[in-house]
């Protein structure tokens, strides 16, 4: 009994600290629908200006305390600035590319981190005043965790004073059920906005000042702390305060028990209940469904049609260049040219069921992984030569996305994302604490190709010929009548059932084909690299796919290939000039979201578009 | 009878914005719903689309019940439909849009190699010649005016050769002459093909031009039904809709006051 009673507590403190960042995530997103990746940053910064406030400042009460409340208001400083000089320039743009240009934010933080406090872990003081014990049940209860678990509903009661009992609360409320109605009657959005950016990043900054005396400051907590985040305001519906306390709570005690009783399955059973809960309530435990956005977000898509015969003449010369690279590249070149073409695969995969298919997903790299582990572990267990391996990766990858696309493809927006970033997770999660059938973190190794496959020449042919076979069939699929029921289920729902398509089924089949495409690419990646780590499943790796597929413009079919060439060209050039390649790669996202809001190829697209019309014009 | 509709029921929270239904509906018929706001029509109508689950009763297509199946299957028992804002694929060309409905119909939908754009053609150009939007096939609907795309939904509609269209509104958001010109096409098609047609309507010369039987209803009850020219003379119907905002509250007023109101 004692003992359940102090996992209560510890769980109730852990929700309060998860309820300060998930709070601020959606109240942002409640006003201004931009899903902020960069959250996680505000709070990974929190704690460490925390830190090097306390260091000049001292540990006294009032130094501690003062760098805790400096900390948060030098990030809500920066929050007001990133909404100021970023967002605002990209709320137009479809809320994709918001989230792609506030991950650009997520690079650039990292690195700036690493530079200015360096790659150690950080130990910060206690909490003067706080730093005993207090007696409960007989045991030992640190007072600091009693002082959370009480700051968190005061800030909650804070919060909801803030938006019940003032004007600019109130519009808040109204702007998170219908913003244009909102503006229609006269408000001033942008300060709106701003001051609502502005608080979420200080309570998100408080947040993570707060950790000080319990972890070591460390460069992982970013997108450590923005996936916690992500899955209690799923679970509690976002722009709910409400339901994020509530989530927190959920997970928080979950965490703490789960911890104890399945000690290696923490991780999975998070996403387990963000799983079940949004299969029984799609739109989280106090959210509504999204509010149809009136007018689009202005990116209507082009109808589809084969290439022009001046492309394809290029596309031809393209293909005449990848054949003839053997003969230029040396060993090295022709390594990251496979691995490009192997990332092109990956693209124009998860293109296919974010462009063609409609639905976002957030965790394609789990069908990466699934093949990438499914050709190695055929190969390790049951001796499956190459080849083999590469067949059955796709039948893995699209086994699990049809697992896993079952429960997405009932969902929409941005809960359909996190769905699939869930299961992605959970797929992390088993691969990485599995050690005696994965190998873990250790990963697998020994993964080599086939003797005549073995020189990089006859890998890189390997490589072209399936993923450019691969990709070509997949074009072919978006231009057969398959592919044209996907768009007709993304393009109107209400239409599409109304001509006999079954939308779940057609979306569930489409997600499934996507996730086995995948696999091939993980497959020929595994044996590529000669193993296998479970950081081919992991979020940064869904997140590269989802940055090339925008990068090349979701709305064209050839645009996550350019997107993946110049994603990964990009990364190799970059990181063998700069240590701080990261932060680069951040200003480019940044600067191509704000000058190709369609993407690369999608501008191309449109000015091709408008001068065939303009030339239709002139001569009918 | 193409339709038969019997007894039906819809209650949202204790009001009935449907309180009871019947009508039949007769091969090649062309049958208007009129009534005010708030009168039901919708809710009715959703309700035969399969969008919306009646509480009770019973809708039958040939003596096939309708009731309980999904939009699409009911589509699938050869009704066509129009909506009251046009739902269109904005990505694709109108042929293509008409293209999708014939490869739907042809059970293709899963089909992974061919080239949607060459299938069904042929049919879906004679479709949009029928609409007379043969000469704009090849832009996106995307870009296409108002008027026009209520024309692509009618070629939509036609291509699984319906028994029976369902039309919410099908010239709402139209300019009055384009109005009378869609539905005379209308007209001149469905008694060409010997299609039933059920619809509501806003615009009274519309619905007296072009139907050949008109039912009023209001509150969520048929209170008249007959040829046009009985209805527009029926002096309930006058009261309650043809008449002026005053005179329905008045109506409305009257109701309450006589029968302790309808609820």
């Amino acid at each position: 009994m004692d003992f359940v009673v102090i996992q209560s507590l510890n769980g109730l403190a852990t929700a309060s600290t998860l309820f300060l960042v998930a709070s601020g995530l959606s109240i942002i997103f409640g006003v201004t629908r931009v899903v902020n990746f960069a959250h996680g940053s505000f709070y990974m910064l929190g704690a460490y200006i925390a830190y090097t406030l306390v260091s000049r400042l001292g540990g006294s009460v009032a130094g501690f305390w003062g760098s805790i409340a400096l900390a948060a208001a030098a990030v809500a400083s920066l929050g007001a600035a990133m909404e100021t000089t970023l967002l605002r320039r990209v709320y137009k743009a479809p809320e994709l590319l918001q989230l792609l240009a506030t991950f650009g934010v997520v690079l650039i933080v990292q690195d700036l981190v690493l530079v200015i406090w360096g790659p150690s872990d950080l130990l910060g003081p206690r909490a003067p005043g706080l730093a005993g014990a207090v007696n409960i049940l007989g045991q030992p209860f640190p007072q600091y965790a009693l002082f959370l678990i009480l700051f968190g509903p005061l800030v909650y009661a804070g919060l909801w004073l803030l938006f019940h009992r003032t004007r600019w609360g109130t519009l808040v409320r109204a702007a998170t059920q219908d913003r244009e109605m909102v503006a229609a009657l006269g408000v001033n959005q942008a300060w709106l906005f701003t001051s609502v950016f502005t608080l979420g990043a200080a309570l998100a900054g408080m947040g993570g000042a707060l950790q000080l005396p319990l972890v070591a400051v460390n460069h992982t907590m970013d997108l450590q702390s923005i996936v916690e985040a992500f899955v209690v305001v799923v679970i509690g519906g976002f722009g709910s305060v409400t339901g994020a306390l509530l989530a927190a709570v959920i997970i928080g005690e979950l965490n703490a028990f789960g911890i104890v009783i399945f000690p290696d399955l923490t991780l999975v059973l998070t996403f387990v209940a963000m799983a079940i809960i949004l299969v029984v309530r799609p739109w989280g435990l106090l959210g509504k469904p999204e509010a149809a956005v009136r007018g689009g977000a202005g990116s209507i898509e082009l109808p589809m049609r084969p290439l022009a015969p001046r492309l394809r003449l290029f596309a031809l010369g393209v293909g005449l260049v990848l054949l003839a690279l053997p003969l230029v590249l040396g060993n090295y070149g022709l390594s990251v040219a496979s691995e490009v073409l192997i990332f092109a695969l990956f693209a124009v995969s998860l293109h296919f069921i974010m462009g063609t298919g409609g639905m976002i997903s957030f965790g394609h790299a789990a069908y990466f992984g699934l093949g990438a582990y499914g050709a190695a572990l055929l190969m390790k267990y049951l001796m499956f030569p190459m080849l083999g391996g590469i067949l059955f990766a796709p039948v893995v990858a699209g086994l699990g996305a049809l697992v896993f696309g079952w429960f997405c493809v009932r969902l929409s927006g941005v809960y359909l994302a996190m769905l699939t970033l869930a299961f992605a997770q959970i797929t992390y999660a088993i691969v990485f604490q599995w050690y005696g059938f994965t190998g873990g973190d250790n990963g697998l190794i020994g993964i080599w190709p086939a003797a005549w496959a073995s020189s990089a020449t006859a890998y890189y042919y390997l490589c072209l010929a399936l993923c450019g076979g691969a990709a070509l069939l997949l074009r072919r699929i978006a231009f057969a009548p398959f592919g044209y029921t996907l768009r007709a289920c993304r393009d109107s729902g209400l239409r599409a059932d109304a001509i006999g398509i079954d939308l779940a089924t057609h979306r569930w089949l489409g997600f499934a084909l996507g996730g086995a495409f995948a696999g091939i690419a993980g497959a020929l990646y595994a044996f590529l690299k000669g193993s296998v780590f479970p950081d081919t499943i992991s979020i940064s790796t869904s997140i590269d796919g989802l940055v090339m597929v925008l990068l090349g413009g979701i709305q064209t079919l050839v645009g996550p290939i350019v997107g993946a060439a110049t994603y990964k060209t990009l990364h190799v050039t970059m990181s063998s000039y700069t240590n701080q390649w990261q932060a680069v790669l951040g200003v480019i996202i940044i600067v191509l979201v704000i000058a190709f809001p369609e993407g690369i190829m999608g501008r191309f697209a449109r000015t091709a578009e408008a001068r065939t019309a303009r030339a239709g014009d002139a001569a009918p | 009878m193409t339709l038969s509709v019997r007894g039906l029921v819809k209650n949202y929270g204790g009001v009935a914005a449907v309180a009871g239904v019947d009508f039949d509906l007769g091969p090649g018929e062309i049958l208007a719903l009129i009534g005010p706001n708030g009168a039901g029509k919708s809710t009715c109508f959703n309700m035969l689309m399969g969008q919306i689950r009646p509480d009770r009763g019973s809708v039958k297509l040939f003596g096939r019940e309708l009731v309980g199946l999904p939009p699409r299957a009911i589509w699938r028992q050869g009704v066509g439909r129009t909506f009251q804002i046009t739902a269109t694929f904005g990505s694709m060309t109108v042929a293509e849009n008409v293209q999708m409905a014939l490869i739907s119909h042809h059970r293709r939908l899963r089909a992974l190699l061919p080239y949607a754009g060459r299938l069904h053609r042929e049919a879906a150009l004679a479709l949009l010649e029928l609409v007379g939007m043969a000469d704009q096939a090849v832009r996106p609907c995307s870009v296409l005016a108002y008027g026009d795309l209520k024309r692509v939904e009618l070629a939509v509609a036609l291509a699984n050769e319906p028994k029976l269209l369902l039309m919410d509104e099908p010239t709402a958001g139209m300019a009055p002459r384009e109005r009378i010109a869609l539905m005379q096409l209308t007209a001149d098609i469905v008694r060409a093909r010997h299609i039933s047609v059920l619809f509501t309507e806003h615009d009274m010369d519309v619905v007296f031009a072009h139907a050949s039987r008109v039912m009023v209803l209001n509150r969520g009850r048929l209170v008249a039904e007959g040829s046009p020219r009985a209805v527009r003379e029926d002096k309930n119907v006058q009261e309650i809709y043809l008449g002026t905002g005053a005179v329905y509250d008045l109506a409305r007023a009257k109701g309450e006051a006589t029968a302790g109101g309808e609820a």
